[in-house]
């Protein structure tokens, strides 16, 4: 057994992960929290739909957020992709995308204010980074010989629109819609930070104690990404994106004098603002590392760590509850039911919630993180395993899944995990915000300071972090040559 | 001038030779048909034809390079991009002029296929893509044709029509074929291809199949 890369390779990161246990702070701290769980679920079945008109127009604003935003870094993200060979233009993506919509929409909140464009911006940007690397390596698949074969003197444009475009248009649409999905989970969680989207008014329902309406609000967004298909239609899709910048609300006007004194002051790291030099710069990057990046750095990756093994684990455990090889109908409904609520849930929304239900510490955003992404692997892999097709006197039960379907679906399975991986990373810093000591955590405490030029430095370590991860999980999948589609 | 005198031709794959050296000069007017055994470097020559002489020519590969997820019109009027500005490409990407399609149905009628003008190419048979490629070649209008088993997925009536077709619309073409009565009876000359090299080159009226087989 352990003769096998893959073997190996999966025990190496368990017992990582059981090492990182060791060191992390798993507690359930809060007084109740069975209690408060309860209190919450039962919240969920009696959701108030009718509470406040707050519901209502959390959605809307939502939705007009994403399909904005989503628009935007689409745009801009396939004009990046058409010069994605440079190897300027690869490495300003990869940094814009390793930089989450939450530290965007920090960042832009410090200059721009609540004004919709900061919003709008936080999540184009990132986006456009993610579709640009995406699109690019669509286009990169496509068969060249119709190229080849067009006469000489066909202009670039013509070429393009003929030989490239149809060929990959059924993969850039699922990825497109797919990065919509998306686009609404970035939308809602931007609510925490104060702008007008769902994440906002459920932050204060829950702070009020108000569940049923938290819960009406869960549901309604659930229905929403569950429903897509029915009204997202591509003859629609014209009227929502221009019909969607005017739904973002008012918000605050940008006073472009904060941004002027962002850009010349607040990010210039206090010693060169103060004028001590290069000789005050040592000194201060030092505190920064040791005080807050370093630490930040520890806790990021001993929780990316643990929420990697327990998303593998919740993956390869739920994946027979959709698989065509076990159970019947009834039991696949309802695991289809549960694999799509543990996916469309965005992981800071599950973790916002175990927070506040068993108080701070790393348990929440653990299992917030393997439930989310063991979710998407969870559901992924089961459809590839309904695909199998057995031999008829093949085991049942246990040893159907232990001998027939595990061995077959486990390069795929591991492929998706380590294409997460920095995925889960990016998460893992971000929940900081919520009280965990992860990167996020210190860019936040920065900000509250008013100290943006520690902020930016924190984020540009969080930045390369990701970028340090995304290069490892590559480097793994090549070695173990384990192949993956983008959309996952 | 659609001819070509081509000497030096070279090929490997893998530090293994597998064409040439050898010397081929095809004149205006000669409709060439390159037999031999499969592996023997046919597609090989055709192809380093084709580099040679780059876009004075129509090439239709074996693996016929068609865009699948559009139609046949789009797929035939592919041969003609470089005729037309951008913006005429980009319109007719979405709604064809009716003089193009017009052409382009023409040109399908005399392939027997004109009810398929706006399929999409995915949803055709070998012998219908074979075809396609084939109109393009032959829309593209240039002097000389290279093509590589064109008619291998056609049946016998069919094959004679498209092979009857490509010498009245090419002046000049160098065709590869396993088929060696099509050979003989389409092409004026007959070039015979075994180990990479040029093992018989001569006229067709001088020939019969028996003088063909050994190749084989």
């Amino acid at each position: 057994m352990f003769s096998s890369p893959t073997v190996r390779v999966s025990f190496l990161f368990v017992a990582i992960a059981l090492v990182a246990l060791v060191f992390a702070d798993v507690a359930i701290t809060a007084a109740n929290p069975w209690k408060d769980l309860g209190r919450f679920f039962m919240g969920i079945v009696t959701p108030d739909f009718f509470s406040s008109e707050g519901v209502a127009l959390a959605l809307l604003r939502t939705v007009a957020f994403a399909f904005v935003g989503v628009a935007l870094g689409g745009l801009c993200g396939f004009v990046l992709s058409l010069v994605y060979r440079n190897p300027a233009v690869r490495m300003f993506c990869a940094f814009i995308r390793a930089i989450h919509e939450l530290f965007w929409a920090l960042i832009f909140l410090q200059f721009f204010g609540f004004h919709p464009l900061t919003g709008v911006l936080a999540i184009a940007i990132p986006y456009a980074g993610i579709f640009a690397k995406v699109y690019s390596e669509i286009f990169e698949e496509a068969d060249p010989t119709p190229g080849r074969l067009l006469p000489p003197g066909t202009g670039v444009v013509s070429a393009f629109l003929y030989t490239r475009i149809p060929d990959c248009w059924v993969q850039l649409r699922t990825y497109t819609a797919y990065r919509l999905e998306c686009g609404l989970r970035s939308s809602a969680i931007l609510g925490f930070v104060g702008l007008p989207t769902l994440g906002f008014f459920l932050e204060s329902a829950f702070s009020q104690g108000h569940y049923s309406e938290a819960g009406a609000m869960l549901i309604l967004f659930y229905v929403l990404i569950a429903t897509m298909p029915l009204w997202v239609k591509p003859k629609l899709l014209p009227v929502y994106i221009l019909g969607a910048p005017f739904f973002l609300g008012e918000g605050l006007p940008i006073v472009w004098g904060n941004v002027e004194r962002f850009f010349t002051q607040d990010i210039i790291p206090s010693p060169l603002r103060n004028g001590e030099g290069m000789g005050g710069l040592m000194p201060w990057l030092g505190d920064v590392m040791a005080t807050e990046a370093l630490p930040g750095i520890w806790n990021t990756l001993v929780l990316t760590q643990i929420a990697l093994v327990a998303t593998g684990l919740i993956a390869l455990l739920t994946f027979p509850l959709i698989s065509n090889h076990f159970g019947g109908p009834v039991r696949r409904t309802g695991g289809h039911i549960f694999l799509v609520i543990a996916r469309s849930t965005p992981e800071y929304i599950l973790a916002y919630i175990l927070l506040q239900l068993w108080g701070p510490s790393m348990l929440p955003a653990v299992v917030a993180l393997a439930l989310h992404n063991g979710g998407i692997i969870g559901h992924l892999i089961g459809r590839q395993s309904s695909a199998i097709d057995l031999r008829p006197d093949a085991a049942t039960g246990f040893n159907r899944y232990t001998y027939e379907l595990v061995p077959r679906v486990y390069r795929a399975f591991l492929a998706f995990l380590f294409y997460r991986w920095e995925i889960i990373m990016r998460e893992t810093a971000i929940l900081g915000i919520l009280g965990i000591y992860t990167l996020g955590f210190y860019v936040d405490s920065a900000i509250q300071n008013i100290q943006f030029d520690r902020a930016m430095m924190l984020i540009l370590v969080t930045a390369l972090l990701n970028i340090g991860v995304d290069a490892l999980g590559r480097f793994i999948r090549k070695k173990l040559a384990l192949q993956t589609m983008p959309t996952c | 001038m659609s001819g070509f005198d081509l000497s030096g031709l070279t090929a490997s794959f893998g530090g293994e030779r597998v064409i040439g050296p050898l010397s081929l000069q095809v004149k205006e007017g000669e409709r060439v048909a390159l037999v031999g055994k499969s592996g023997a470097g046919k597609s090989t020559l055709i192809s380093l034809i084709h580099q040679h002489v780059g876009g004075t020519s129509s090439l239709v590969p074996q693996d016929l390079g068609l865009v699948n997820a559009l139609p046949v019109f789009h797929n035939v009027y592919m041969g003609q991009l470089d005729a037309h500005p951008t913006w005429y490409n980009t319109l007719t990407l979405m709604r064809p002029f009716s003089k193009d399609s017009a052409a382009v149905r023409a040109l399908l009628k005399d392939l027997s296929m004109p009810e398929k003008i706006w399929m999409p190419t995915a949803s055709l048979s070998g012998g219908q893509r074979q075809r396609v490629a084939i109109a393009r070649a032959v829309f593209r209008k240039a002097g000389l044709l290279l093509a590589d088993e064109p008619v291998s997925a056609l049946d016998g009536p069919m094959s004679h029509l498209v092979m009857d077709l490509m010498s009245k619309r090419f002046p000049t073409s160098v065709v590869a074929l396993h088929d060696v009565e099509l050979a003989l009876q389409y092409c004026t000359r007959i070039v015979g291809i075994q180990d990479g090299q040029i093992a018989l080159d001569e006229y067709s009226e001088r020939l019969t199949s028996a003088d063909i087989t050994p190749l084989y």
